[in-house]
């Protein structure tokens, strides 16, 4: 915290005790320039929207609209592709060096305006500004960096058949892709995206969410002169017109999407229309277990497994890998929570800007109101409420803004709320007995996104994370996001991994030269 | 459904043809119904058809299904664009079901 400190200190700083208070943009002093109306960002130009119509975007911290996006069409669907298109041979043909290096410009026009990215991701999610800081913005610049090395030691692979045969295995880039971005996480997930797709030498059409499209655009301001003009192209609007544009196109090559689960299966079907690959990054209702063994000793371990289970409020919740079912071993239950929500209980809730803040805003109305209903349903169904259970009262130029208490639901695990995502910072907590309990009630979901394990004991923590139907275990940790990991679902939660340098294949097509150096004829004819 | 969740379907028939509805699984979708025109989304061998509401046919995943199928759902719809593929229920607003407790799974 306190390098994140250093690195933003910026604004209305208060050394006495180390607040710092960013700026909102469109305020005299922020860090970050705003314009009434940003265009689409294609070909490496700003370009309105053919049919002229704009859309707000909204802050949630407040319920203010604060600018106005392009509302595209298809016609600016096209027009993408277009740019694309003119770009792809020249990128694809530019050599792994080539590539990395503008990746790694990438990477560093980002660090170099690192702060002024934390507060315009910051302020449009409503993500707090300490974590965006601390992890959006410092892992989205490492991915960059991180597929700029992955790129320069692809090799592709040559097998000697026989004497005078050999097949040689070359990575060739898939053309032009189209890349739907998800509102939890604009930037990370964006460079999740951009960067391998790029590495491998494609050139992509990436469509951000529809509440969350500037701050990819503040992004694409950045790379002006930096990426060649199409190799990057944005196009804000909403999914049922240009989502749904882009992933029907028989112009792209891949499409890649993070989301939720039904829209992962209509993007699948619209591949299937156009027999081109898809990566689905979909839903969650990861569990995290807690054993006894972790209250065996009160100490930094303890307490970070506390943390660990507090996590569920990381984000307000808007993660498809939150860990929002805590698993706690009976034994320990009553100890256990007791500390957990006293912890709970501490989390300052207000202006996303405030490094102070630990969470912010819901990102939109409509999240709110689901979360509301959610708590609803639980209730109904015999949940009983530890701790929040309601939307959260700001005062002042906050008092608009879409915020819910950090909440913690006791049940059992066949209830809704323990079954279903709910996308706020709403944990759905219950106790199991022994470890095959653990291993059932951790499996018994749809999802299979992420997981998370916490005991002192290594071989109880391997068999658990083997045992688990999940892409990600978080062992002894939770909610890291390293490049160089590998993320993707089992089950419903999608297919497909991101974050490590396997995209780089799912990014290319294989071709394969099978070269004869013998002047022997076959003898057939 | 409410008599404005009938209205906004209505107003979408008049509009461009029939439509239909798939409920989401929460996520970034919000749990939202996803309105789509008739045929837009494939319906599969384990699709499960909950209910139709005006003349609109409302699906669930199947394993979804057994877990939402102890609520009783109302369609209804309230200010905001939709967040995924979904038509919205007229400019500015999006369907949502609403869910109640009950014993006996009965769509409405």
């Amino acid at each position: 915290m306190t390098d994140l400190l250093e690195k933003g200190a910026a604004a209305s700083s208060d050394p006495a005790d180390n607040v710092t208070v960013f700026v909102a943009p469109g305020v005299a002093g922020s860090l970050v320039s705003l314009k009434p109306r940003y265009e689409n960002f294609i070909g490496g130009e700003w370009v309105s929207p053919v049919k002229g119509q704009y859309m707000d975007d909204v802050a949630p911290a407040d319920g203010r609209v604060f600018c106005q996006v392009a509302r595209s069409t298809k016609e600016d669907v096209e027009l993408a592709l277009d740019a694309a298109h003119a770009a792809r041979r020249a990128w694809g043909e530019t050599s792994l060096t080539g590539r990395a290096k503008v990746l790694n410009a990438i990477a560093d026009v980002m660090e170099a305006n690192l702060t002024m990215l934390a507060v315009a991701e910051s302020w449009e999610n409503g993500k707090p500004v300490r974590e965006t800081l601390a992890a959006d913005i410092p892992l989205a610049i490492d991915h960059f960096r991180y597929f700029a090395g992955a790129t320069r030691s692809l090799e592709g692979r040559s097998t000697e058949i026989d004497h005078d045969t050999v097949a040689f295995h070359f990575h060739e880039p898939l053309g032009v892709v189209g890349q739907i971005i998800p509102f939890n996480f604009p930037l990370l997930m964006a460079a999740w995206k951009i960067a391998p797709a790029l590495a491998a030498g494609n050139c992509t059409v990436v469509k951000p969410a529809s509440p969350t499209p500037w701050s990819i655009l503040k992004l694409a301001e950045l790379l002006e002169g930096v990426v060649p003009p199409g190799v990057i192209n944005v196009i804000t609007g909403p999914g049922a017109e240009i989502g749904k544009a882009l992933a029907t196109s028989p112009r792209i090559a891949k499409i890649g999407f993070t989301g939720e689960t039904t829209t992962g299966r209509l993007i699948m079907q619209y591949a299937a229309e156009n027999l081109i690959p898809s990566t689905v990054e979909l839903g969650g209702k990861s569990p995290n277990i807690f054993f006894a063994d972790i209250m065996n000793a009160d100490d930094e371990f303890l307490d970070k497994a506390i943390e660990g289970l507090v996590l569920y409020a990381f984000n307000k919740g808007e993660v498809c890998t939150a860990p929002s079912r805590a698993l706690i071993q009976e034994s320990i239950y009553d100890k256990f929570m007791e500390r957990c929500l006293a912890r709970i209980a501490q989390i300052t809730q207000g202006n996303p800007l405030d490094t102070t803040t630990m969470i912010g805003p819901q990102v939109s109305s409509q999240q709110l109101d689901k979360i509301e209903s959610y708590v609803t349903i639980g209730k109904d169904e015999g949940a009983k409420v530890l701790i929040g259970g309601e939307t959260a009262r700001m005062g002042g130029e906050f008092a608009g803004g879409y915020y819910f208490q950090p909440t913690v639901l006791k049940g059992n695990n066949k209830m809704r709320v323990f079954q279903e995502e709910i996308f706020g910072p709403v944990l759905a907590v219950t106790t199991f007995k022994d470890e095959a309990e653990a291993l059932e009630l951790a499996n018994d979901t749809l999802y299979g996104l992420g997981a998370g394990v916490w005991t002192r004991d290594g071989n109880l923590a391997y068999r658990m994370g083997r045992g688990i139907q999940a892409g990600r275990v978080w062992t002894n940790c939770y909610h890291l996001y390293p490049a160089g990991a590998a993320f993707g679902g089992y089950k419903i939660s999608g297919i497909g991994r991101e974050n490590h340098a396997m995209m780089l294949e799912h990014y290319s097509q294989t071709k394969n030269l099978l070269v004869s150096y013998s002047t022997k004829p076959m003898g057939f004819f | 459904m409410t008599p404005r969740a009938l209205e906004a379907i209505a107003h979408l028939v008049s509009d461009g043809g029939p439509v239909m509805f798939f409920q989401s699984g929460g996520c970034c979708d919000g749990s939202l119904p996803l309105c789509f025109r008739a045929g837009e989304f494939t319906i599969g061998e384990h699709d499960v058809l909950m209910g139709v509401v005006g003349e609109s046919p409302f699906y669930i995943d199947h394993r979804q299904y057994e877990v939402w199928k102890v609520t009783r759902l109302t369609l209804d719809v309230v200010d905001g664009e939709p967040e995924g593929f979904s038509l919205p229920a007229g400019p500015g607003h999006h369907f949502v079901t609403r869910s109640r407790v009950c014993e006996v799974p009965s769509p409405s």
